[in-house]
């Protein structure tokens, strides 16, 4: 089952981001490690897309990647018509360990983009209001990260990218480190602030159940090197909740990319 | 499920173990565990009495002859003099100065650069293996060097609290900047940081409270040379003062020199942390 198979359609919308052909090689000692190998893909503007994987496929890298924060050693990624080329506020991410900045209190926090902007304070007070409430911590804007919890801190960093108003938000496994309770309760915020937003969103996981009920893409990637094995199309419909992990349509898909997934990591053992 | 059962079984792992009190010295004797903040004030107390009580007994009981281990009441009476008289003044002030100026002048060079070298490999790579260097050498080694080039003033004495603290407050001050998390610096450059911004808004503000503390250790240090300094070769300062009761074989001013050291570096330790909790009180 290792042809690519493409279960998708043809896209909606141009594609805001093109990955073309992108490989990745490091340096490990003597060798070079081949770690994403020609991989290609799109996400259409106002897409909610998402990468799944055995872990250590690149699928992280890949986001870095797009996010300029790594160089690709081939190939390129285009976002908006222009090739990346280091890091900038168009991309915002979200990354999977806590990075609020601590000697800043929450709403100093999401307000640090618009800060670098110099953007009017009054506008900023606007926006950081906005999103905090859209993210539901209206309440704590004066506290400090460490008074937080796991998935509030995460919260406040999703409020804080998309405060900054980037083209494509980039999300590494952001609940990867919550507990399932949270997790879930977080799916669910996301989902709604993207049902508002409709930001162009691309999703890292290895979540099968999350990749499924947020995407409306899943790119299926193998393990390494790291190629795409098949793009799955999710045709249930929006706005969408986390009951629908229930519906035989959604176990359909999840059949299917759990078959997909199971290849790999059969191979990788 | 009734609602009973799910009110009563989150209790259940905080039941005790079998044969486990918790009684005072089971909580003392526990790793960690903590104590009541009158537990804590009574051990600090009681050590500065035991230690009060066993100079006593040494010296009124006649253990000791008063020529090595004066009494409390000399070290006092010295005090009241000296204090009453001013001519401790000179000495105190002599210390300080030095201190102060050696410890500034240091701080104020070693702080940007060693935020320069946490932040740019470059930077690092050239200066590391030379600041390493330096730092293993004794300070004490310098005394006569300095002696010879500088001459025995005021500013012989900074140079060494200079020399002893600046490369220890450097490699100290670069691994603080260093240990910022690189997905910290990520994060800023994803919300639209150029380079200037992550060093500015990014780097120094995170290596703040790594910095103060920095600086509240190696002052401890600087406390330590400037001793040495004094004892060698100085004509005031409180170092100076004790090598001079010693030869008049007066252990009351030794101990009177000493007592004020460590209270003026209490209050210096004091400062420090006061700073830490209001410039970065966000750090535990």
């Amino acid at each position: 089952m290792s042809a690519a198979l493409k279960l998708d359609g043809a896209m909606t919308g141009r594609p805001l981001l093109e990955a073309r052909s992108v490989e990745l090689r490091y340096a490990s000692g003597r060798q070079s490690v081949l770690a994403l190998d020609h991989v290609s893909f799109e996400v259409a503007e106002k897409e909610f897309a998402v990468i799944v994987g055995p872990s250590g496929c690149g699928k992280s890298s890949l986001l870095y990647l797009a996010a300029g924060l790594l160089d690709a050693t081939g190939g390129e990624i285009v976002v908006d018509g222009a090739e990346v080329d280091g890091p900038g506020r168009d991309r915002g991410m979200v990354f999977q360990a806590y990075t609020l900045f601590p000697w800043l209190t929450v709403a100093e926090n999401v307000e640090f983009g618009l800060k670098r902007r110099r953007m009017a304070a009054a506008e900023r007070r606007r926006i950081v209001a906005h999103y905090l409430d859209e993210v539901g911590l209206a309440q704590f804007a004066g506290h400090y990260p460490k008074q937080l919890s796991g998935g509030m801190k995460q919260r406040v960093a999703i409020a804080r990218a998309l405060a900054n108003d980037p083209r494509v938000l980039l999300m590494d496994e952001p609940f990867g480190a919550l507990d399932s309770q949270t997790r879930g309760t977080m799916q669910k915020l996301l989902l709604r602030v993207w049902e508002h937003s409709h930001k162009t969103v691309l999703f890292v996981t290895h979540d099968i159940d999350e990749a499924i009920i947020l995407g409306d893409h899943v790119h299926v990637m193998t393990a390494r090197p790291g190629r795409m094995k098949a793009t799955v199309r999710i045709d249930l419909p929006r706005p969408r909740s986390l009951e629908m992990m229930l519906d035989p349509a959604f176990i359909a898909i999840k059949r299917q990319i759990l078959g997909l997934l199971h290849d790999e990591i059969d191979e990788d053992h | 499920m009734t609602v009973e059962d799910a009110a009563s079984s989150p209790a259940a792992p905080t039941t005790r173990k079998p044969g486990r009190r918790r009684g005072f010295v089971d909580r003392a004797l526990t790793p960690r565990a903590p104590i009541s903040p009158r537990a804590s004030l009574i051990a600090g107390v009681s050590i500065w009495a035991v230690v009060l009580i066993v100079w006593s007994v040494l010296t009124y009981g006649g253990v000791m002859p008063d020529i090595f281990l004066p009494s409390p009441t000399a070290v006092i009476e010295r005090a009241i003099v000296m204090f009453g008289d001013g001519t401790i003044w000179p000495n105190m002030w002599s210390s300080i100065e030095v201190i102060l100026l050696g410890f500034i002048i240091s701080s104020v060079v070693a702080v940007p650069l060693g935020l320069l070298m946490g932040t740019f490999r470059i930077v690092q790579a050239a200066l590391e293996p030379l600041v390493n260097f330096i730092r293993y050498l004794p300070v004490t080694a310098f005394v006569p060097l300095f002696i010879l080039w500088i001459g025995l003033g005021l500013s012989q004495r900074v140079a060494i609290i200079i020399f002893g603290t600046f490369f220890q407050q450097l490699v100290m001050i670069m691994d603080v900047v260093s240990q910022v998390p690189e997905d910290m610096l990520n994060a800023s450059y994803t919300l639209g940081s150029s380079r200037r911004d992550v060093l500015t808004h990014v780097l120094l503000p995170a290596a703040r409270p790594g910095i103060i503390d920095t600086l509240r250790i190696t002052m401890g240090w600087a406390w330590t040379y400037l001793v040495v300094a004094e004892l060698v070769a100085a004509d005031s300062g409180l170092g100076f003062m004790s090598m001079q009761a010693m030869r008049g074989f007066q252990v009351d001013k030794i101990f009177l020199a000493i007592g004020i050291i460590g209270i003026l570096g209490l209050i210096t330790d004091s400062f420090f942390r006061l700073l830490r909790a209001k410039f970065a009180g966000w750090a535990a």
